[in-house]
Order: structure tokens, then sequence, then C-alpha cells
């Protein structure tokens, strides 16, 4: 059928296409967001050196490490389920890691594997329960948060007498996988890179893969899914392995910065990846949702933390500031989907 | 297809069907061919969900046989259904509401291009095929990747037909697929049907709206609680007997009142309409008109 421009078939769809395009974009909320909050704080603190070289890369930095977990987080939330578990892997995969070398002497590429194996084990059993039991992986995951916690505290005290493993910045000097997590590229710290290269590698997959068109059928509507041959099972356990390993992923990049380990890293970041998600337009039941909106949501977390820094505020205001925005998120994400989705 | 007149697609022969003590289906024996619309009529409870679950390999049958083309089968499981070629479009749609309409059409099944670590999912096709096919059934969707939310029920049912067929279905099981639609979605959705049919397919439609199933049926296999009044050819039965068959004669007082109302407005239509067939309802026409417009190739309606 001709195509030819002028018909009025094609003028309509122009017309209808750019405005719902954008409404359908979920992330549309968070760019929106980040673009104001960074208004506000350049208006308010860009005197303080909110807008300096220093100010950018400290909120750069706090938004990396909320976002590297932040995108696995989403991914799995699209696909229908939770993992409050992250943050408690991440203080047990730092000291994962930190302990072989410490205490016996492992070279540090070891301690890593090593770290991210147990990782991926914790993720597969959290996704395996999950999908056998049918139970809710906000209870599931719960449950392992508190194990997850409670045995790296206890083991550790148990080993090294204390819950702080400090003294790893002499026996990792000079090897070649420190620059990779803890190095800086042009003043720039590297988690910054792995942000965004994570959210580019998960955009494609999303987007741009059949595994990405499962975990959105997944999570829309899993019988219907499975229904049509999509391995929902797996899935969903691949998702809980990958939030798993990106908690992995920032612990070493903050054990190696650091150069110790402390069993409470990572207390509350399953909340604030959660938040972070939601602001990026992730839809709590699942089935909808975007890799850049959770990106955009992890920068406005990052710039309203040390943003706040600056405007001399005092920082005990942050947490209501978060839960605001969170609020303001889901009421904005809601309106958004309903104007989306609407039968016309 | 090239199946020879005499084979038909799907079978089945003196079937039953008990759920503990209850007699859910005894002794059903019906047939559909290639390029055939057989419409299973029946009130509620009259069994057609029963029998349609056990064409799609969702139920057992107790006893009985079931034949595709020819070959005695058993299913286990929906898959072996749908391996077998025999698709069906349920009425609590396999769509996903929130996902765009390619992603739909191909979930599962998705087209990828490229290899090992780049192989990908091939957007460009999957949206290119979505488009033709729907307008191969008349639809003409502004964007392949808007959310299958934004479609009308018609064109949601419309959609799910159109992926059965592009994915190679012989036969194409739809339950109630008007009964939440209005008049002129309905039509929409039985212009489809008329196309399946013309691609040869075998086509078994459920419904308890003879409305809808009698300007579109060849067939009529009719269910009353569980038993059947047997399979009749359109030729045979007017629209009234088939209405007077459904309801197994009971509640006709009701009945009566409702087959005077079907021919009065039959009456005004003719009276209206120059070219319209005095037996057939406002919905027979619309129908026609729509199918008349589709080979016309004139712009599809909107």
């Amino acid at each position: 059928m001709a195509t030819a421009a002028g018909q009025p078939a094609d003028e309509r769809i122009r017309k209808v296409g750019l405005l719902r395009k954008l409404l359908n974009r979920p992330e549309l909320g968070a760019v929106a967001g980040a673009i104001l909050v960074f208004a506000f704080f350049a208006v308010v603190a860009g005197d303080q050196g909110f807008l300096s070289k220093t100010g950018t890369i400290s909120y750069l930095e706090v938004s990396a490490q909320l976002g590297i977990i932040a995108i696995p987080v989403a991914l799995l939330m699209i696909s229908g389920e939770f993992d409050l578990s992250v943050g408690s892997m991440i203080g047990a995969a730092g000291i994962l890691i930190a302990i072989p070398i410490t205490e016996y002497g492992w070279p540090l590429w070891s301690a890593l594997l090593f770290a991210f194996g147990v990782a991926l084990l914790v993720g597969f059993a959290n996704g395996y329960v999950v999908v056998r039991t049918g139970l809710p992986s906000f209870i599931v995951t719960l449950a392992s948060l508190f194990i997850l916690r409670g045995a790296t505290i206890g083991f550790t005290r148990l080993i090294t007498g204390r819950t702080q493993v400090s003294g790893l910045k002499g026996e990792t000097e000079g090897s070649f996988l420190v620059p990779i997590f803890a190095g800086e590229i042009a003043d720039i710290p590297v988690s910054t890179f792995w942000w965004i290269g994570l959210a580019a590698l998960a955009t494609w997959i999303l987007m741009r893969t059949t595994f990405g068109n499962w975990i959105f059928g997944t999570g829309g509507n899993p019988v219907a899914a499975r229904n049509v041959g999509v391995p929902v099972s797996r899935v969903k356990i691949l998702l809980f392995m990958a939030t798993a390993a990106s908690a992995t992923l920032l612990a070493a990049i903050t054990v190696l910065d650091a150069g110790s380990a402390d069993v409470l890293r990572g207390e509350l970041r399953e909340f604030q990846a959660i938040i972070a998600a939601v602001i990026g337009g992730v839809l709590l039941t699942g089935g909808y949702g975007s890799v850049i909106g959770p990106m955009f949501g992890a920068l406005i977390f990052g710039m309203v933390s040390q943003g706040i820094f600056f405007t001399g505020v005092n920082t005990d205001w942050f947490q209501a500031f978060l839960g605001a925005m969170l609020l303001i998120a889901v009421l904005v994400n809601n309106f958004i989907r309903k104007k989306a989705s609407e039968a016309h | 297809m090239e199946t020879a007149p005499s084979t038909p697609l799907i079978e089945v022969q003196n079937v039953s069907k008990y759920f503990g003590q209850v007699i859910a289906l005894q002794d059903i024996s019906m047939s559909v061919g290639a390029g055939e619309v057989m419409c299973l009529l029946g009130d509620n409870g009259a069994g057609k969900s029963t029998l349609i679950k056990i064409l799609a390999g969702v139920h057992q049958h107790n006893e009985g046989r079931m034949f595709v083309e020819g070959e005695e089968v058993r299913f286990v499981s929906p898959r072996d259904a749908l391996d077998r070629g025999i698709a069906t479009v349920y009425q609590d749609l396999a769509m996903i509401p929130l996902m765009g309409i390619s992603r739909n059409f191909f979930l599962g099944r998705e087209p990828t291009k490229g290899v090992g670590p780049f192989k990908r999912y091939d957007v460009a096709l999957a949206d290119r095929v979505t488009h033709e096919e729907l307008r191969r059934m008349g639809i003409e969707i502004r964007d392949p990747s808007q959310p299958v939310g934004t479609l009308s029920g018609g064109e949601r049912q419309s959609v799910a037909i159109a992926r059965a067929v592009y994915f190679g279905a012989k036969v194409l099981i739809l339950d109630e697929p008007t009964s939440a639609l209005g008049v002129k979605e309905a039509a929409v959705v039985l212009r489809y049907i008329a196309q399946a049919k013309e691609r040869e397919l075998a086509v078994i439609f459920i419904t308890h709206n003879v409305h809808h199933a009698y300007p579109i049926g060849d067939r009529f296999t009719i269910l009353n609680r569980g038993r059947s009044y047997g399979t009749f050819e359109k030729s045979e039965v007017s629209r009234e007997e088939v209405v007077t068959m459904m309801a197994g004669g009971e509640e006709m007082d009701k009945l009566s009142a409702e087959l005077e109302e079907f021919e009065q407005s039959d009456a005004e239509e003719a009276r209206r309409s120059a070219t319209g067939g005095a037996d057939d309802s406002s919905l027979a026409q619309a129908f026609r008109k729509e199918t008349d417009q589709l080979r016309d190739e004139e712009e599809p309606e909107r």
C-alpha cells in the first residue's frame, strides 16, 4: 500500500506519534525531575560548589554507587519481582572479598571470583525459592536480607573477632584489578563509568534482545507469557542472580576504594534502589519500565544528597525529601501510565 | 490446505468428559475442515468451554476419540495442541496490555538478527511484519510499538487472531471473541474470521450469540446441557430454529418474545435497505459492508 506523504492516515501517524511516544516513555518523569533538581541546586547552591568540578564528581559518584545496583533491581522489578537482599549482599560480598585476602592471603582476583560465585549462588537461591514456592519475593528476600546480614556479622566476628576488616590497601597494592574497580579516569571515579556502561548494556538487553522482551512479558502477565513459550522461571532466576552480582560489583568498588570492609555496608541500599527504580518510572507491579529511568532516578538521589550538603541545610532533612520525591514520582507515574495506556 | 476434502482437519467422535459426578459432555461428535467456519453454539453451561478445552489440550476427554488431519491424537498439554497447529484465542486475552503490539505479537517467538553476543531482537522486522499482518486483517495501526492497552477490545482480539494465523495455525479456536464487544467491533472481528476462512483455516467459533454466528458460520453444532443436538448445514436451519435448539425449549415465553423482536427488526431492516437480505440482522449487513470494502481495497475503516 502506498504511504506517500499527505495521505490522511500518514498525517495521523505523525501527529499522534510524537506526543504519545513521549508519554509512553517510562523515563520521562525521571529525566524531567533530574533537570528540575539540577536547576534547583544550581540556583540555590551553585555558588557554594554544587556546580564546581568537585561538586559534580561528588554527586556523580554517589549516583553511580546507587545506580549500579538500581539497574538490575529495575530489570527484576520489570519482571515482576523484588530483591530486598541486595543491601545485605553488598556487606556480605565486601567481607567475602576482604577476609580471604587479609586472613588467608588469597590474591585479589581469586577473592573477587569467590565473592561473585557466592553472590550468584545467593541470587540463584533467592530466585529458585521464589519461582518454586510462588511466595511473594518481597517476603522471600526480606528473609534473605536478615539471613545474609546476620550470617555476615556472625562469620566475620567468628573469624576476625571484629566487624570490620581493614588493611586491604597493602595487600592489594599493585594489582591490575584495583584501578578497574577503584581507579579514576580524568579525576572521575571509575564507578561512574561502570554505572553508565551497565545502563547501556541493560538498555540494550531490555530493548534489543529476546531476553528483554521476555522480561517485559514475564512481568506483564506471567501466565500469558508462559503460554507462548517464555521460560518465565529462568528469566526471574537470572535476574535475581544479576542483582546479587551487581551488589558484589558495588562491594568490590567500595572495598577496594576504602581498603576495608564493614559488615554493615549497604544498609538501606535495597530501598534506595527501589526508590531510584520507581522514580525512574518502573511499575511496582512489573511489566513496565526502562533502564534510563532508574539511571536518572539514581542521579536525582545523588544530586539531592550532595546538593543538600552544599546548600548548608542540615542533611537530616535528606530522608524526608527522598520520601516526598518517591511519593511524587509514584503519583506522576501512575498518571502518565494511565494516559499512555488509555484506549482512545 | 493440501488435505483432501474428505479428511477434516479436526474431528471428535463420541467424546465424553466427566468432572467427578458431573457429566460435562456426553457423546459429542463434530468435525471441521479447511476453509470452514464451524459455530459451536449453546447457552451458558452447555459444555462449549469444556469441549474447546479438550480440543486445546487443557482437558483430556474420558471417552471417545479425537483426530487431527485423520490421525488419532490425545493431547496432554496446550503445547501439544499448539504443535499440531491448533491455536486457541481465549476470551481473557493472551495479550499483555502494557507491552507494545509487535512485542506482544512476537512474544516467545522473537525474530533475531546477528550472531553470538550480538544476536539481537529484530525490532524493524517485528514491527514490519506486525504492521503487514494486521493490515492484511484490515487493521491500520499507527505505531506497532504502541501498547496493546491502547487498542479496542475488537482490535486486541484481531491481533491475537492475526498472531495465531501468522504462526501457522491450521485450526483456529475462538472462545467467545465477540461476547464483550459492541455491534460494530463484533463486525470487525467477524470480518477477520472470514479472512481466516479465506486462508483455508478451519475455524471453530464459540459463541452464545446466534446473531454473530449465523452470518459467518458454514455449519452449526448446537450443545445443550452437555449433549449435542447435532451439526447442521446453514441451508438446513433458520436462525430461529437455532435459537430454539440452543435454549432447549426452556423459557419459551421469553424466547418467543425475543423472536418477535428479531422478526420486527428484520422486517424494518428489509424495508430500509434495498440490497440487504430479509433474513439478516443489521450486524450481518455491517459485516457484509466490511468485507465488500476490503475486497475493493479501499481505505480500511477507522
